[in-house]
C-alpha cells in the first residue's frame, strides 16, 4: 500500500511539473522568397518539413525537461529517505529496510556514473574502537545490499563515523535508535 | 544534590587558571599526617609552591596536610618536636635566587616521631618553572614516603569536543599548562603516547573518515601514517618504540595490523570477520591485548605474537573493551559494560581475577600513571564529559572537570626522561 501511495505521489508530482511548464511555441522557418514556377512545391514540402523537425525538437526539450526534473524530484525523495536502521550491536540490515534499498539500488542501477558514500554509526554504547568498527560494518553491508539490490560495487566508498557523530546525546533508546544507522551519502566530496 | 554539596566540602579548590578543576573525594587506607611549612624566600614564590606541593600530596588521598598554624621553622634545627602534636613527618626548606634567573631549592622531609631527616635535596630550575620545580618535590616526598616514584611531573593528552569544535589536549596531570595539539572541526580519537613521551599518535577525521597521524610534542611536525581504504584507527605503540599496531577495515573488515614506527612495511595480524580492536602491547612485546567480538560479545583477548594464537582473557558478565596493561606487566585495567552501566576494572593476568574499581556510570578508555598507582578514565557527570581517576586499589577517586566543553578519549603519558 505504501508504495502505491508513494507511486501515486511521483506520478503526480511529474504530472504537476508537467501541466506549469508555458505552451511551446512553434516557429516555422521563412520560406524562400525567390519566385519560381517549377520550385514552389518543393519549397513548400521543406517549409513543412522544417516546420515538422523543428516541432519535433521542440518536443523532445519540453519531454527533456520534464525528465530533468523528474529526476531531481527522484533524487530528493531519494536523499529524504536515505537511512538503514540497526538493533543495538547488530550490523545486518534490517527486514523493515528493504524498501529503502531497493529505492536507492534501483536508482544506482539505473545511473552508473552515480557514486555515494554511505556512513556508518553507532550508539554510545561501546568503546569509541568498538563503535568505530561497528559503524564500517552498518556502512559495509548496507552497501552489499545495494549491490545486491542491482547497484555496481564501483560506485560505493563505505566508511564510517563511529560515535563520533551522533545526531542527539540523550542517554535513552530514542536517541540511541537514531545513532545506529547507516547513511547513503550523495553529496559526498 | 545534598551529595554534592557534602562532596564539595571535602574539596579543594583549585587557583581559577587551570583549565581544569579538580575534585577529590576518598582516602587511602592509612593516611600520613604532614606538615608543609612554607620555604623561606620569595613570598611569592614560596607560597606557589606551597599550593602545588599541597594539591599534588593531596590528590593521592595518603597524606592529611596540617596546617602549621604559624609555626616556621626552615631548617630541621629550628624543629621542636613537642610542637607539632599529631604529625608525623614535616616539609620544610629555602628558596634561593643563583645565577639570576634560577632558582635553587633545597628542601628537608623531616619525621618528627623517630626525630630524623628522611630525605633532603636540592632542585634547581629557572625562575619561570615555579610549578616545575614544586611537582619535582612533590614526588621526591612521595617516593620517600610510599617508595613508588611520583606521577607529579608528567602529563596527560585527552580530546576536548565543544559543539562540533574538536581539540587533541596536551596538559600537565594536574590540568595546568594546557596546551592546543591539534584543532578541527571534525573529530579526533584515540590520542596515544609513545613510549619516550615525544610524540603522540591519533585518529583525525580532517579528510572526512578514520586516517591515524603522527605528532612530534616539541616541533608539532605531524605525519599521516595510515590512511588506506576505509578507517585507519587504534594506534599504539610497542615498548621499545619501534612498531605501531593498529586498526584497518581495507580487507573488508576491522582486523589488527602492525607496521614499522614511520608507516613502513604493513603486517597483518587477525583474519576474519569478527571486530577485533583496541590492540596494546604487553610489557614484554610479545603479545597483544586486544578487543573483540570473535566470541559473540566485545571480551579481552591476547595474541601471541610469534604464532598469532589467540586466547581470551575475560569472563565477566557483561562485555569488556579498551585495555591496557600495568605498568608493571601483572594486569591490566579495561572498561566493563554490565547491565546498562560502564565500570572501569582491573585483572591480574595470573589468577585472571576481576576487580571493579569504580561505582559506575559512563567510565570508558582508562589507563594507567606509570608508577601503576592510579588509573585515568573517561565518565560523564550531569550530561558532561569528564576526566576522572582512581587509585588502583580503588579507594581514592578524583573528577576532573573542563571549563568549557565535554572530555573524553584520555591517557596518561610516561615518566619524563
Amino acid at each position: 500500500m505504501k508504495r502505491l501511495i508513494l507511486a501515486i505521489l511521483l506520478t503526480n508530482f511529474l504530472v504537476a511539473c508537467a501541466s506549469s511548464k508555458p505552451k511551446e511555441e512553434v516557429v516555422a522557418p521563412m520560406a524562400s522568397t525567390q519566385p519560381s514556377a517549377t520550385s514552389s512545391e518543393a519549397d513548400a514540402q521543406a517549409a513543412q518539413a522544417a516546420a515538422d523537425a523543428q516541432a519535433a525538437a521542440d518536443a523532445q526539450a519540453a519531454a527533456d525537461a520534464r525528465v530533468t526534473q523528474g529526476a531531481a524530484d527522484e533524487l530528493a525523495a531519494l536523499k529524504s529517505k536515505n537511512s538503514t536502521h540497526f538493533p543495538f550491536d547488530v550490523d545486518v540490515v534490517q527486514e523493515a529496510d528493504h524498501e529503502i534499498i531497493l529505492m536507492h539500488s534501483s536508482y544506482l542501477a539505473a545511473h552508473p556514473d552515480v557514486k555515494v558514500r554511505v556512513e556508518g554509526n553507532a550508539d554510545e554504547r561501546g568503546s569509541s574502537e568498538y563503535n568505530l568498527a561497528l559503524g564500517q560494518r552498518r556502512a559495509q553491508n548496507t552497501m552489499r545490499a545495494l549491490v545486491l539490490g542491482g547497484a555496481n560495487a564501483t560506485q560505493f566508498e563505505t566508511i564510517s563515523y563511529g560515535e563520533e557523530k551522533p545526531r542527539c546525546t540523550e542517554h535513552n533508546e530514542a536517541c540511541w535508535w537514531q545513532n545506529r544507522r547507516a547513511d547513503i551519502n550523495y553529496d559526498a566530496q | 544534590m545534598l551529595r554534592w554539596i557534602v562532596l564539595c566540602l571535602m574539596c579543594i579548590v583549585w587557583p581559577a587558571h587551570a583549565e581544569l578543576s579538580i575534585e577529590i573525594t576518598g582516602a587511602g587506607e592509612h593516611q600520613t599526617p604532614v606538615s608543609l611549612v612554607r620555604f623561606a624566600g620569595d613570598p611569592l614564590l614560596a607560597q606557589s609552591m606551597l599550593e602545588v606541593i599541597s594539591n599534588d600530596l593531596s590528590r593521592t588521598g595518603l597524606f592529611k596536610l596540617i596546617d602549621p598554624v604559624g609555626k616556621q621553622p626552615h631548617k630541621v634545627s629550628e624543629v621542636r618536636a613537642a610542637e607539632w602534636p599529631g604529625v608525623e613527618t614535616l616539609l620544610l626548606g629555602t628558596i634561593q635566587e643563583v645565577d639570576g634567573d634560577k632558582l635553587a631549592v633545597r628542601f628537608s622531609l623531616f619525621d618528627v616521631v623517630r626525630n630524623a631527616e628522611l630525605t633532603a635535596q636540592v632542585v634547581t630550575a629557572k625562575r619561570a618553572h615555579v610549578r616545575t620545580i614544586a611537582h619535582r618535590i612533590a614526588d621526591l616526598v612521595y617516593e620517600r614516603m610510599t617508595g613508588s616514584p611520583g606521577v607529579f611531573s608528567t602529563r596527560i593528552v585527552y580530546v576536548n569536543r565543544d559543539q562540533d569544535n574538536y581539540r587533541l589536549v596536551l596538559s600537565d596531570s594536574d590540568g595546568y599548562g594546557e596546551q592546543s595539539l591539534l584543532t578541527s572541526k571534525e573529530p579526533i580519537m584515540s590520542p596515544t603516547w609513545s613510549p619516550d613521551g615525544r610524540q603522540i599518535a591519533y585518529v583525525s577525521f580532517e579528510r572526512q573518515r578514520a586516517m591515524v597521524y603522527v605528532q612530534a610534542l616539541d616541533s608539532a611536525q605531524r605525519r599521516l601514517i595510515a590512511d588506506f581504504p576505509g578507517s585507519n584507527s587504534a594506534p599504539v605503540w610497542s615498548p621499545d618504540g619501534k612498531q605501531l599496531a593498529l586498526v584497518l577495515t581495507r580487507d573488508g573488515s576491522s582486523n589488527l595490523y602492525l607496521m614499522g614506527s614511520r608507516g613502513q612495511g604493513l603486517r597483518r595480524l587477525t583474519q576474519g570477520y569478527a571486530i577485533d580492536t583496541e590492540p596494546v602491547f604487553a610489557a614484554d612485546g610479545q603479545s597483544l591485548l586486544f578487543t573483540s567480538d570473535r566470541g559473540g560479545s566485545p571480551q579481552i583477548y591476547r595474541l601471541s605474537l610469534a604464532d598469532e594464537s589467540v586466547q581470551r582473557l575475560t569472563f565477566e558478565t557483561g562485555s569488556a573493551f579498551s585495555p591496557r596493561v600495568s605498568p608493571d606487566g601483572k594486569g591490566f585495567v579495561f572498561s566493563l559494560y554490565k547491565e546498562g552501566v560502564f565500570y572501569i576494572a582491573v585483572q591480574d593476568f595470573e589468577t585472571g581475577q576481576a576487580q571493579i574499581l569504580t561505582t559506575g556510570g559512563w567510565e570508558k578508555k582508562p589507563s594507567f600513571a606509570p608508577n601503576g598507582k592510579m588509573i585515568l578514565f573517561a565518565t560523564e557527570v550531569l550530561g558532561r564529559g569528564i576526566l576522572a581517576t582512581v587509585s588502583s586499589d580503588g579507594r581514592v577517586k578524583q573528577k576532573m572537570v573542563a571549563q568549557r566543553g565535554d572530555i573524553r578519549e584520555p591517557m596518561w603519558g610516561p615518566f619524563l626522561k
